[in-house]
């Protein structure tokens, strides 16, 4: 059980909360992430990377962007409700150490989860090159944040709204063939991102990090359903992961395991969803 | 064997049980082995396919009476000695027949603080009813005394009767117990460390308790109820229960006694890490582990489509591959869900299926297809990614391996394709890693199992283990077993260092 502090709308779809999870807080490192359920006895159980956390408020922040039920009654809680189920950390967390320069990279939501590792890595000494992209200018979160972390910021938009009007691929390909290539890279985004990011460093034989989000149930190492294919062997994401060695990750497998319920969630969910939205007065 | 309700069975055994009490105290062997066994009555097979309600029923008393007229009550008792805790069989059946249920729980309840569990899921033909004389003399091994139902009838008796007693607690000592997991083990375990006065947590990683028990073995063989009663009955003694609590993780294992002050740990996390075959194609949409097909249905309620939020795999055609009581819970499971056509997949034949004799016999009542002597060899997926069929090989059994069973020797070029849509994988465990991964001291063997000594003691001092996380994926009686023995240990160290 946890209570809810603080919640903030960045973006359209994007909330941010602020969580009283005081062991959580005290235990997590960069890196790892929690589940949550909205209701214990029906819900389901998702995983979210942990954005942030203050020890001395015994607090732990979550950035999440609504694309389903359990997202969507998330956001509708507010300051003091209960949020019934939180569990965490879990996974490994980010191995931070001074590499020299490091690049990370965050598209959309994924600029959430890169903030914690980027300020890890930033203050283990790490020249530290941040690119964060967004389809639209309005889905852009946590830039006066990442711009203060940074050594260097590109900032750019699918449609050119704002900043350079790019994909997160294209600088990073620059910066990968600057004299002085960096030493390692980071990118958190969708899978599809990711992928792409992973294929533009890999001719430079740059280390590549990608932290996967993929369905999830028990969160322990149990189920199997976190599976991915790593090097040709089943990797469960929740126990041995969540970052992987972007280059060796089957990304068109694991989106095709990510949308194994897309159909059904489309069918059951969105009457559902449609409902309550009429309910609870379109908001 | 042709379906017979409940009706027919109990009128039947009224009948015979007239017949018999007059004469009970004078019965000799021959007359007890010509009463017939009494079978199980359940829920009708067609029924069964779309709920989720308990498919065996329980004896009624009439049955239970009859059935326990059936024990020889022979002098050496090899059932004993079959249980793996030793319940005085024999003795509790002669109080059934009496109808003296209150002595004959209490028996049980001397070794087995779960009869309830125990009576619905122990594989009572390969322990307790094996050795049966009266098996034995009628030489089939199915007619021996149907031991795990009369446990089961006199569990239920005291639930149903309201008649489950509180264990009594000694005065606190105020020294503390964490136990980390909530199955079969951790539950014993908290309840005999509570009974002698000790502060008792319970620390489960999943938000509803009960291990396995709850969220792998399904509603139709095993009720929640069964299980919240279990529950309740331990937080009645004093047992504080904290849950979405994973140890390792939101807490390291040390740091329990080290900065929170449990005087000694309880490890029974059970298994974990679902097997795969490592065949291609393994990791296409539509193939799942049974843990995560069963989890989402019993835990998730993924079974009730529309109320729950989790999602379960809308399947017309499924492969379960194994033949053990995952693989059977998993069948059954698709069946409810839906599915047009189950088959399971085994390398080898009925005999060596390593499920419960009954379980066998209800799926095959649920139309369950059986495919012995086959295995998977690749699994082909369509353009999208999604299972579409199975490549499987056939087999014959060839020579016996260390486990006394005859291998299964794949027959070359017997290739075959099976249209399938959904493939359940359920071919065992490895072990738990999450402590193990996060307390480096602990010493583990090759597969992950928690080292222990004969006192279920680890390598670090003050911390216990006991289950499937030192057994690998065993049953619940082992579990239990583990258990009770560790909590002697753990109530013995703090007894020794009382001040
Ligand atoms: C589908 C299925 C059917 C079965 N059928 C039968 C049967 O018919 N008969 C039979 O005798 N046996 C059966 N078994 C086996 C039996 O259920 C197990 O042997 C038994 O439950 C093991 O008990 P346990 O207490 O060791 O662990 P479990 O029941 O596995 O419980 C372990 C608990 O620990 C929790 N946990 C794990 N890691 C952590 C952590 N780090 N921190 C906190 N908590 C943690 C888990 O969430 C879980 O609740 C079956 C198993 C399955 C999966
Ligand atoms: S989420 Fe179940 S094993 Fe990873």
């Amino acid at each position: 059980m946890a209570k809810v502090l603080f919640k903030k709308q960045l973006s359209k779809d994007v909330f941010l909360m602020r969580l009283e999870a005081p062991l959580i807080a005290e235990e997590r490192k960069a890196g790892q992430f929690i589940i949550l359920q909205t209701n214990e006895d029906i819900g389901e159980r998702i995983p979210l990377t942990i954005a942030d956390a203050d020890q001395k408020e015994g607090s732990i922040t979550i950035i999440f962007q609504v694309v389903g039920k359990t997202t969507y009654d998330l956001s509708q809680f507010n300051k003091g409700d209960i949020v019934p189920t939180l569990v965490g950390p879990l996974g490994k967390p980010t191995h931070i150490e001074k590499y020299g320069s490091v690049v990370g990279v965050g598209g959309g939501i994924g600029i959430a989860p890169l903030h914690p590792i980027a300020q890890a890595m930033k203050e283990a000494g790490n020249y530290l090159i941040l690119i964060i992209g967004a389809r639209t200018k309005e889905l852009l979160i946590l830039e006066d944040e990442m711009t203060r972390l940074a050594d260097e910021i590109i900032i750019c938009t699918d449609d050119g709204s704002y900043g350079r009007k790019a994909l997160v691929t294209e600088p990073l390909k620059e910066i990968c063939e600057r004299d002085k290539k960096p030493d390692l890279a980071i990118t958190i985004g969708p899978p599809v991102m990711m992928k792409y990011c992973a294929e533009t460093t890999r001719p430079f034989g740059i280390h590549t990090l990608v932290s996967l989000n993929t369905i999830m149930v028990d969160g322990t190492g149990m189920c199997g359903g976190c599976r991915v294919n790593v090097d040709g062997k089943a990797k469960f994401v929740c126990v041995d992961g969540p970052e992987f060695d972007g280059h060796k990750v089957d990304f068109d497998n694991m989106i095709a395991r990510l949308n194994s319920y897309k159909e059904l969630e489309a069918e059951s969910h969105r009457c559902r969803l449609e409902e309550e939205i009429k309910i609870r007065g379109g908001r | 064997m042709s379906f017979k309700n409940k009706i027919e069975l109990v009128n039947e055994a009224r009948e015979l049980l007239y017949k018999y009490l007059p004469v009970k105290d004078e019965l000799k062997p021959k007359d007890r082995m010509t009463i017939p066994l009494q079978e199980m009555p359940s829920q009708d097979p067609i029924v069964r396919r779309s709920n989720l309600e308990e498919v065996a029923l329980g004896y009624t008393e009439e049955q239970a009476r009859l059935e326990a007229m059936r024990c020889l009550q022979c002098k050496n008792k090899p059932c004993i000695a079959g249980c793996p805790v030793a319940i005085d069989i024999p003795l509790f059946i002669q109080h059934i027949v009496n109808c003296d249920y209150q002595s004959a729980i209490d028996i049980i309840k001397k070794t087995n603080l779960l009869p309830s569990i125990c009576g619905r899921v122990c594989p009572q033909e390969v322990q307790c009813q094996l050795p049966c004389t009266l098996g034995k003399s009628l030489k089939d091994v199915d007619k021996s005394v149907s031991i795990g139902r009369l446990e089961r009838f006199v569990a239920d008796w005291e639930r149903n009767t309201g008649k489950v007693s509180i264990p009594e607690v000694k005065p606190e000592t105020g020294k503390k117990v964490a136990i980390v997991g909530s199955g079969p083990a951790g539950l014993v375990v908290a309840a005999d460390v509570r009974r002698e006065g000790h502060d008792v947590t319970i620390f489960e990683a999943f938000h509803k308790l009960g291990g396995v028990t709850r969220y792998g073995i399904p509603e139709f063989r095993l009720p929640n109820y069964v299980i919240d009663q279990e529950i309740d009955t331990l937080q009645k003694m004093g047992v504080k229960i904290v849950t979405n609590y994973v140890v390792g993780r939101t807490r390291q294992l040390l740091d329990l006694m080290n900065k929170d002050g449990f005087s000694a740990i309880f490890i029974g996390t059970g298994a974990g890490l679902p097997m795969f075959m490592g065949i291609e194609g393994e990791s296409l949409v539509g193939v799942f582990s049974a843990n995560e097909y069963l989890t989402r249905a019993n835990l998730m309620r993924a079974y009730e489509r529309g109320v729950a939020d989790t999602p379960i795999y809308k399947s017309k055609q499924v492969a379960v591959l194994g033949g053990g009581n995952v693989a059977m819970d998993a069948a059954r499971m698709a069946v409810r869900l839906g599915a047009e056509n189950v088959y399971v997949v085994y390398r080898r034949t009925e005999v060596e299926m390593p499920a419960r004799k009954e379980e066998v016999a209800h799926a095959k009542e649920e139309g369950i297809e059986f495919h012995f002597l086959q295995n998977a060899k690749k699994i082909i997926g369509d353009e999208t990614g999604k299972v579409k069929a199975m490549e499987c090989l056939r087999y014959q059994l060839g020579e016996p391996d260390d486990s006394g069973r005859r291998r299964p020797v794949v027959i070359p070029n017997s290739e075959f394709i099976m249209e399938v849509d959904t493939i359940i994988v359920a071919i065992g465990n490895n072990s738990n890693p999450l402590i193990s991964q996060t307390t480096p001291e602990l010493k583990v063997n090759k597969w992950g199992n928690i080292i222990v000594d004969e006192n279920q003691k680890t390598s670090i001092e003050r911390i216990y283990a006991g289950g499937d996380i030192v057994l690998g994926a065993a049953t619940v009686i082992l579990a239990m077993g583990e258990g009770r023995r560790a909590a002697v240990s753990i109530n013995e160290l703090l007894k020794n260092e009382k001040e």
